[in-house]
C-alpha cells in the first residue's frame, strides 16, 4: 500500500499532543524493550531513537485497543490481531495512566463518538441540532448512526 | 519509517464509517525522465474512500486492500486548472511535494469531494466537538440542572467559523480548564464516566471529553497572542488557508515562550 511518507514525517515533527522518553517493545519474534521517544501527534503515535529527528515508526491509532497490563505497563494492540501487542513500559503508574487516558481518546473515530454524542444531547435538551448553524448538519461525519456511501 | 501498514489497510476496510466514497480519476505522476517523450497526462480510475483524515483508494470498488493512502493533515485542497474539468488538487506545505490531482464526474461530484477533504483533517474534528462541549455545558447551565460553578464562557464570535476551517479563530484564548481537561464532565448534571456511547443512544453515558490541546491561558499569563507576532510575523492561518502544519507550530511556539517565561520566573526565584 502506497502511502505519503513524506507527510507523515512532517507530521512527526509537530508539536505533539503528548510526548516522553518510554521503554518500547515491538511485536516481533526476540525483541527487547528499548528507550523511545514516543510522541502523539493527531491519532498517530510516533516512536523515535532519542537522538534522532527521523522517527523509527508510526502506527495509527485507528480502532486499536489500549490495554493496562502489568505495573507501569500498557500496550498497544490492533483489533485484528489482538495478540500482536506493542508494550511500553513508564517510569511511573501516573505516567502510564496518563498515556492509556490520552491514546484512547486520540482516535478520529473517538471524536466522532463524542461528537454524535453531544449533538444528540443538545438536540434532546433544546430540540434544535447545534451543527445547523454551522452549515455543516449534513456532514457525513457527523450523522448518527452507521452510514453506507 | 515504518507505519503499522495491515491495521491500517484493515481500517480502510472495516465497518467504520466511511465519510465520503466514489470513483475519481487519480493522475499518474511521472518522473522527469520518462522512457517516452510525448507528454498527456495520464489518469487511472480509482475507488476512493474518506475515513476521517485519511483517504484511502482501492484499484475498485470490490478491493479487498487499499492500492494507496494519502494522509491529509496538513493539506489544503484547491480547484485547479488542469486540462480535464472537475478537477481538484490535494496539495501540501512541504516545498517539493507531489500534489494528488483528481477528477470528478462532475460538478456535484467535484464539489462535494471537495467540501468532505477540506473538513477532513483532525483539527477540525477536535475544534467542532470543543465547541458543541461547551455548547452542552452551556445548555446544561442555562437550564439550571448542572451543578458546576461558572466558567468563562465562549465567545459567541467563533460560531460562524466552524462552517469554513480556514477562518478559525486562533487569536482568541479559550478556557483555562483544569489538567487540560474540562471539569463539568465529574459533576453536574451530565453523569460522568468513561464509557463510549452505544450506536443507538438510550441511556449512555457521555464518551471522556477529547484531549486538550495545551494552549496558552491568556487571562492568567496576561500575554495574549500579539505578543507572539514579533515571532511569527505572519498570521498562522489566513482566509486562504486552513494548513494544519502551521496550525501546529503556532500551537507550539506559544507553548515555547511561555515555557521560557515560566523558566525565567524560576529563576528569579518567584513561586
Amino acid at each position: 500500500m502506497r502511502y505519503n511518507e513524506r507527510e507523515l514525517l512532517s507530521l512527526a515533527r509537530q508539536p505533539a499532543e503528548k510526548a516522553a522518553e518510554i521503554l518500547m517493545r515491538v511485536p516481533k519474534k526476540g525483541s527487547v524493550l528499548k528507550k523511545r521517544l514516543v510522541k502523539l501527534v493527531v491519532n498517530f503515535l510516533f516512536y523515535f531513537r532519542t537522538d534522532e529527528a527521523e522517527p523509527i515508526g508510526a502506527l495509527l491509532l485507528e480502532r486499536c485497543r489500549i490495554t493496562k497490563e502489568e505495573e507501569n505497563v500498557f500496550s498497544i494492540s490492533f483489533t485484528e490481531e489482538p495478540e500482536r501487542k506493542y508494550c511500553f513500559e513508564c517510569d511511573s503508574e501516573e505516567q502510564c495512566q496518563e498515556w492509556i487516558e490520552a491514546l484512547k481518546r486520540a482516535s478520529y473515530e473517538f471524536m466522532r463518538r463524542s461528537l454524535i454524542f453531544y449533538r444528540n444531547e443538545i438536540l434532546k435538551m433544546t430540540g434544535k441540532d447545534p451543527l445547523e448553524q454551522y452549515g455543516i448538519s449534513e456532514e457525513a461525519r457527523f450523522q448518527l448512526g452507521t452510514h453506507q456511501p | 519509517m515504518k507505519l503499522n501498514e495491515r491495521s491500517v489497510a484493515h481500517y480502510a476496510t472495516c465497518d467504520s464509517p466511511a465519510d465520503h466514497a466514489g470513483f475519481l480519476r487519480k493522475r499518474v505522476e511521472r518522473h522527469h525522465h520518462h522512457a517516452h517523450h510525448h507528454h498527456t497526462t495520464s489518469y487511472q480510475r480509482r475507488w476512493f474512500v474518506l475515513k476521517g483524515n485519511l483517504l484511502f483508494y482501492f484499484e475498485d470498488r470490490e478491493s479487498r486492500e487499499p492500492v494507496g493512502l494519502v494522509v491529509l493533515e496538513g493539506c489544503t485542497v484547491e480547484l485547479c486548472e488542469a486540462a480535464e474539468e472537475f478537477a481538484f488538487a490535494i496539495r501540501f506545505d512541504d516545498a517539493g511535494a507531489r500534489a494528488y490531482v483528481l477528477v470528478a464526474d462532475g460538478q456535484a461530484a467535484m464539489e462535494a469531494w471537495v467540501k468532505a477533504l477540506s473538513r477532513a483533517s483532525f483539527d477540525y474534528m477536535r475544534l467542532v466537538v470543543r465547541e458543541l462541549e461547551k455548547q452542552l455545558e452551556e445548555t446544561c447551565k442555562s437550564l439550571a440542572a448542572c451543578r458546576n460553578s461558572p466558567r468563562r464562557s465562549s465567545s459567541s464570535g467563533r460560531k460562524r467559523h466552524l462552517s469554513n476551517p480556514a477562518l478559525l479563530p486562533l487569536q482568541e484564548k479559550p478556557a483555562i480548564l483544569e489538567n487540560g481537561y474540562s471539569t463539568w464532565g465529574s459533576g453536574g448534571g451530565i453523569p460522568g464516566g468513561a464509557a463510549c456511547p452505544d450506536r443507538d443512544g438510550g441511556h449512555i453515558k457521555p464518551p471522556p471529553l477529547p484531549p486538550r490541546r495545551r494552549s496558552a491561558a491568556g487571562g492568567a499569563m496576561g500575554s495574549p497572542a500579539p505578543s507572539l507576532s514579533s515571532a511569527t510575523p505572519e498570521s498562522p492561518v489566513s482566509p486562504e488557508t486552513a494548513c494544519f502544519s502551521k496550525l501546529h507550530s503556532w500551537y507550539g511556539q506559544e507553548i515555547a515562550v511561555l515555557r521560557r517565561e515560566w523558566q525565567e520566573r524560576q529563576k528569579r526565584g518567584h513561586p
